[in-house]
């Protein structure tokens, strides 16, 4: 099968939702921009035009308003946020209005919505340009959040997300735009809400998200030189959360490490502790359940600090060889 | 003038609007008496409004509303029984007791909701326009809200994007001098509403909201522009609330409005004046009038007490709240 890089199998998934469906369109800020969007958007407003795709001002909130009114009146939007930081501006008609019309309206009507969210760190952006805020939507009962981490899920959990009849929160990582997998060429569809084992082990349970499931899978080769066979898991959706994909590693290695790129206090690494925590299992676990976080800090600037900030491989690993009572 | 709109169209916007003002009557009674919980805001007095706007409309086209929603839902065609059975947050309600008076629902004559955020739907209703764009539908939405949603940054987005790329959307401003307890001049340095609209691109009009063939001559003209491509338009329908911001009082009481102003606004209340002219030029007699205000008052009645004697929502499927998504069709 041919390998695409991750953005290029996101900019083939839009490709194809546009050219499949006249209900699907994107709107957002600079998707006719290279720096907004890297080279995700490559090639559509040639294709597909100005209407159904649509370069909007600065304007988040009612620019995903009108997304929401637009999935309302039976369209399938995308609506494209480059940075998540953006997004606050975005709460009200997210929050308020399409993770409740559902249910607030007796379910008479749905919200076939896809909210496409970007987080682009690092590079010294400092604390309004870095945010992983997806634990925070994922507390919203009516909203979905899907984290992709490979091309190949990319491309399939985009479509899912369009065609599911739910507003979903879709977070793309810039970090993983390079990031090489085999990809099929044709249209295909992931299964929202059902995570995927990357890498089999019997020692300890890494779940990871995003692109902390490439970091943990890094942490996991270095950790075979310290007799350590870890099992890394990745979601792939937060919300809902394949509860029984987790609790079935966890049974089996009895230890467990979160690795998330969001924030320690509330967040999804906290969240999925608690399915354990809730669980008979919590019982049987060897050692205490350790996640891996950003500090509950906003995100520094100088490269100096970032360093200490964004956790790596180094991070994971270390706290696995923690975890499995071999102390530094 | 009176005669000029046609009998058959004036007793239609007649009983529309009775039938809001009788329905917003017996739900203050029953909110005085307890018998409905949720927060009701009335609609009293300002019903030519919602009637002068929706008779011009299609039943496709699309209308979003807010807190304050009866009279729209009811303008467009909202099933009666299913708001009055909502506002007693009973299972038979429109939204099936989910929603309550502030969130009532008939997509199926084009009311898909109303938001109790102020200034909440006005974006909706801008999207909703550009679906109808897209799809090359000739179909227009309507957004109504108060003067208290002038002072919410999302509306001069949507004023600025709904001009930006022409879509076919009305942005309706009930100015009712209030905004919950604080008068308009607390809440807006320039009270001149009209302007604002203007500076976002967006041709606006101010016209007296209780003058139901005003209201309803200057939409007809706005609806059809809107329709044919001409792009959204701006109205701010000068009018009043007879009760209170929340609940069946009318906030005399508590000093937030002075006397003199809400007796002189009873003077112009917007049903007695239809009827003034009806009579005057002879549409209906004084008789008519009184046999349908009484067809109305017993068909508002009756359905009261239907929602009344209406079963509570049961705990949803195995208790556990399952309705929050929607899930794939069968």
């Amino acid at each position: 099968m041919r390998a695409l890089t991750y953005v290029e199998a996101l900019n083939e998934a839009l490709h194809q939702l546009l050219e499949d469906d006249q209900n699907v369109f994107l709107i957002g800020q600079g998707v006719t921009s290279p720096w907004y969007v890297g080279s995700s958007c490559t090639g559509l407003i040639e294709r597909f035009g100005d209407r159904r795709v649509i370069d909007t001002p600065v304007s988040e909130n009612a620019v995903t308003g009108a997304a929401v009114g637009a999935a309302l009146a039976g369209m399938r939007p995308i609506v494209e946020h480059p940075r998540l930081d953006f997004m606050y501006y975005a709460m009200d008609p997210i929050a308020n209005h399409a993770a409740n019309w559902h249910y607030m309206f007796g379910d008479h009507l749905f919200v076939p919505l896809t909210i496409w969210g970007i987080i682009n760190r690092g590079g010294e952006q400092g604390a309004q340009h870095s945010q992983s805020t997806h634990a925070l939507f994922a507390h919203l009962p009516g909203l979905k959040v899907v984290m992709p981490s490979t091309p190949y899920d990319v491309k399939g959990l985009l479509r899912a997300c369009v065609y599911d009849d739910n507003p979903v929160l879709f977070v793309d990582d810039r970090w993983l735009y390079k990031i090489k997998g085999e990809v099929p060429e044709e249209h295909y569809s992931s299964p929202l809400g059902k995570g995927v084992v990357r890498r089999k082990g019997s020692d300890i349970t890494i779940v990871a998200t995003s692109y902390m499931v490439h970091e943990a899978l890094r942490a996991a080769d270095d950790l075979k030189d310290d007799g350590i066979e870890a099992e890394v898991l990745d979601p792939l959706t937060i919300k809902p959360l394949d509860v029984d994909l987790i609790l079935g590693s966890v049974r089996k290695t009895r230890r467990l490490v979160v690795a998330d790129g969001g924030w320690k206090s509330f967040g999804a690494a906290a969240e999925i502790m608690a399915r354990i925590g809730e669980n008979d299992i919590v019982r049987t676990l060897k050692s205490p359940m350790v996640r891996v976080t950003l500090p509950d800090s906003p995100a520094p600037a100088s490269r100096a600090l970032e360093r200490y900030y964004f956790k790596t491989s180094e991070d994971i690993r270390r706290e696995v060889r923690k975890t499995m009572g071999d102390a530094e | 003038m009176t005669r000029s709109v046609g009998r058959e169209k004036l007793l239609r916007m007649y009983r529309t609007m009775v039938t809001i003002r009788t329905v917003e009557d017996v739900l203050a009674e029953s909110v005085a008496k307890g018998e409905i919980g949720c927060p009701v805001h009335l609609y009293s007095g300002e019903e030519a409004v919602a009637v002068g706007v929706c008779d011009s409309l299609r039943t496709d086209d699309w209308i979003y509303s807010s807190h304050r929603s009866h009279g729209h839902y009811l303008a467009k065609g909202g099933d009666l029984y299913g708001l009055m059975a909502e506002v007693y947050c009973r299972q038979e309600g429109c939204s099936k007791g989910r929603g309550g008076s502030m969130h009532l629902s008939a997509p199926g004559v084009g009311f898909p909701g109303s938001s109790a955020i102020v200034s909440g739907s006005i974006s909706l209703a801008v999207g909703a326009a550009l679906a109808f764009s897209l799809k090359k539908e000739e179909r227009i939405a309507v957004t109504f809200f108060g003067d208290g949603a002038m002072s919410e940054g999302v509306i001069y987005e949507s004023m600025n994007l709904a001009a930006l790329y022409s879509l076919p959307v009305l942005f309706v401003c009930e100015n009712n001098l209030y905004s919950t307890h604080m008068p308009i001049s607390k809440c807006l340095a320039s009270t001149r509403i009209v302007p604002k609209a203007r500076a976002m691109g967006v041709p606006a009009y101010t016209l007296d909201g209780n003058d139901v063939m005003k209201v309803d001559r200057t939409t007809r003209r706005l609806v059809e522009r809107a329709r044919s491509g001409g792009g959204p338009a701006f109205l701010e329908c000068l009018t009043y609330r007879h009760r209170g911001h929340v609940g069946p009082n009318f906030d005399l009481e508590k000093g937030l409005r002075p006397q003199e102003e809400f007796d002189s606004w009873l003077e112009r209340c917007p049903i007695c004046r239809l009827e003034k002219s009806m009579l005057e030029e002879a549409v209906a007699s004084a008789d008519d009038l009184k046999r349908i205000r009484s067809e109305i008052k017993e068909k508002v009645v009756r359905s009261r007490d239907e929602a009344k004697a209406c079963g509570w929502p049961q705990g949803e499927e195995e208790s556990d709240f399952s309705h929050v998504f929607r899930r794939p069709e069968a």
